[in-house]
């Protein structure tokens, strides 16, 4: 059988890697001097593109691509990726969905409790020996609180169950009002914002979304509520968060993304009331696993011309 | 968020409220709620405050608390033993901040007929989000790559090693008391299976209930130590328990520390032969095994689980309205019934 060309866009866990290399012709785009040059000299032949979360495929490597069949996300975001482009062109699009919902869920709720709870600060004050001079402090309570979320998609409605088990009323925005559920809806974030003490955002992001937490929304949240990034970087305006957290009119974050990931404002080191992890969402073995099975799984049945396992466009 | 501000001292009593006229309670060493709250209880009880004086502590009790009928006391300060009980002759309640007991001498209670009240299940919920909020970190590595991050890591290095999926992972609870019911119900939400072992079979669950352990621990990916320490808990958890658990095995304690045999635990956390810990509590607090500082598997909490303003002002609340019950000869509030 003729071997595929499949340019794969950043390194990614070796099963992964392996897995693609056994069954195509594996480009790696990150090791070429000039990449305009490399995917120029590669045009003729790359059928299908491997990204992430964090990269995607843009209008203009679209364009220079004529022979693209297939985008396989190893993600369930897909802001990266010129979606209009490749409906337009027919290129396919899969993604990831499902197999990461309930890990990037456990980490909006360990985020909840490591901020509400200091477990972080805790830990530090233990390590550095401060425990033998006093006392640690008194912190706040998570059991009860409102939990407010943005996009009750399937990430926002595992972190809405995972709550209530800690008794936890639950309200939501979203594009649309969902007539399935008992949570109360809120028209705006704004509005969101001002009715819970513990604000996450779980939606994808779009033109829409940008900025969707914006100054007047951390105010509204206020110096005892706590927002939860588990979304996408830009969802938040990051230097309004960090002056709100700051001047203190924000009263805590746990962030797991970034507007220019991997850069973390610098201003934000010294914060006891923040719990800054480095994009690990969906980071745990089993689960990175299973993305990688539906990676390989969705190019596979492309080029045997079956159905897509989880396409998106 | 809590504020540290100092708080100032408060105004002396109006003269016709005089503390002699309130009921007296000897308090031998000041519970934590005290760094609060003290003034709530100073306004209702004459506080009889022990390390305040420049006594002994027998002399004190000998010379001031011979009549009186109620103490006050916690986990932290000396253990309410039978010596201390034989120089209160009057004695008949003790009411202490903790829901364990294992620093009253329950023994010497019950022959001279002392009443003990509890904190009940007044924090019941902060433990077992805590027990929570440990296991996540584990899990997921949250104090160890916001450790990273901090430290400018991400940028220079790359990404943070993979951690494990807690979904699906079955959690041995020790204990399934208050804290420990509370804490599978939390779990269940994340997808985990329950099994336990404790004193005896609940009626009201339908997990699996293991008499041993050891059994428990080999059939768990999680031991959650959620019991209270008696003789028959001290070092329940050794060598043989984390060997059962296994390489890949997690233990979270919110008990008490000598539920676990402490050189042990380090030890196989040093060797891997477990796959890391969550721990609130230790056999000598405030110490800490140094070996454990320089594990990322390990995340460690200064006996915090109930230090929330929430929790501390529900406590506040049921100590004061325990002791006035009392006084007022109601039933009290949160009764330790022998089982």
């Amino acid at each position: 059988m003729e071997s595929i060309d499949v340019l794969m866009l950043c390194p990614m866990i070796s099963y992964l890697e392996q897995e693609l290399q056994s069954r195509y012709n594996v480009l790696k785009l990150w090791t070429a001097q000039e990449k305009s040059q490399f995917i120029k000299d590669h045009s003729a032949t790359i059928r299908a593109i491997v990204g992430d979360g964090g990269h995607g495929a843009d209008a203009e490597m679209i364009e220079a691509l004529p022979r693209l069949e297939i985008l396989s996300s190893n993600s369930v975001g897909v802001d990266k990726i010129d979606l209009e482009k490749c409906r337009e062109k027919g290129i396919r699009v899969t993604y990831t969905p499902d197999v990461l919902t309930d890990e990037v869920a456990d980490l909006a709720i360990g985020l909840i409790l490591a901020v509400l709870r200091r477990l972080c600060e805790s830990d530090r004050y233990v390590r550095s020996g401060k425990w033998k001079k006093g006392d640690f402090k008194l912190t706040t309570k998570f059991t009860g609180k409102t939990v407010g979320i943005i996009g009750l998609g399937r990430i926002g409605m595992a972190i809405a169950k995972r709550a209530e088990a800690f008794n936890c009323p639950i309200c939501y925005y979203s594009r649309t009002e969902k007539p399935d559920t008992k949570y109360k809806y809120y028209p705006s974030v704004l509005e969101l914002a001002s009715n819970c003490q513990i604000l996450v955002v779980a939606c994808s992001l779009t033109a829409e979304t940008r900025h969707i937490v914006n100054r007047e929304v951390m105010n509204a949240l206020g110096p005892k509520g706590v927002l939860i990034n588990i979304g996408r970087g830009p969802h938040v305006d990051e230097p309004e968060l960090v002056s709100a957290l700051v001047e203190g009119r924000l009263g805590g974050a746990g962030l797991d993304v970034y507007e220019h990931e991997p850069e973390v404002p610098e201003e934000l080191f010294g914060l006891e009331n923040v719990v800054l992890l480095p994009h690990v969402g969906t980071a745990t073995v089993e689960t990175r696993k299973a993305m990688a099975d539906l990676v390989v799984g969705n190019l596979e049945a492309h080029f045997s011309n079956k159905p897509l396992l989880t396409p998106l466009v | 968020m809590a504020s540290d501000q100092a708080t100032t001292p408060p105004p002396p009593p109006p003269p016709e409220i005089q503390s002699h006229d309130l009921p007296k309670v000897i308090v031998l060493h000041p519970p934590p709620v005290f760094n609060y709250f003290k003034d709530l209880f100073s306004k209702k009880f004459h506080l009889l405050k022990a390390w305040e004086s420049p006594l002994p502590r027998h002399e004190f009790l000998t010379n001031h608390a011979h009549s009186v009928q109620a103490m006050l006391c916690s986990g932290t300060g000396p253990p309410i033993s039978a010596d201390i009980l034989r120089l209160l002759p009057s004695l008949r309640l003790v009411v202490t901040t903790s829901a364990g007991l294992n620093h009253i001498d329950l023994t010497e209670c019950r022959n001279r007929g002392i009443s003990i009240a509890n904190a009940g299940e007044v924090f019941s919920e902060d433990v077992a989000d805590l027990a929570v909020g440990l296991l996540i970190d584990v899990f997921r590595k949250i104090s160890a790559s916001d450790r990273y991050v901090r430290h400018g890591l991400w940028a220079t290095k790359g990404d943070y090693p993979l951690g494990s999926k807690l979904g699906g992972k079955r959690i041995g609870i020790v204990g399934l008391g208050s804290i420990g019911f509370q804490v599978a119900k939390r779990l269940e939400a994340f997808g985990c299976n329950i099994s336990y072992n404790s004193r005896k079979r609940k009626d009201f669950v339908s997990y699996p209930f293991y008499t041993n352990v050891c059994e428990l621990a080999a059939n768990s990916d999680v031991l959650i130590i959620c019991c209270g320490l008696t003789e028959q808990t001290r070092h329940m958890i050794n060598r043989e328990v984390l060997l059962a658990l296994g390489k890949e095995g997690v233990i979270v304690n919110i008990g008490r520390g000598a539920i676990i045999h402490e050189k042990e635990l380090v030890q196989c956390l040093v060797q891997g032969e477990i796959g890391g810990a969550g721990l609130d509590v230790f056999e000598n607090e405030p110490d800490v095994p140094k070996e454990l500082f320089e594990l990322d598997n390990v995340v460690l909490a200064p006996h915090m689980a109930v230090f929330t303003t929430e929790s501390f002002k529900d406590l506040c609340d049921l100590m004061i309205g325990n002791l006035e019950a009392f006084f007022s000869k109601k039933p009290l509030l949160s009764l330790v019934m022998n089982e």
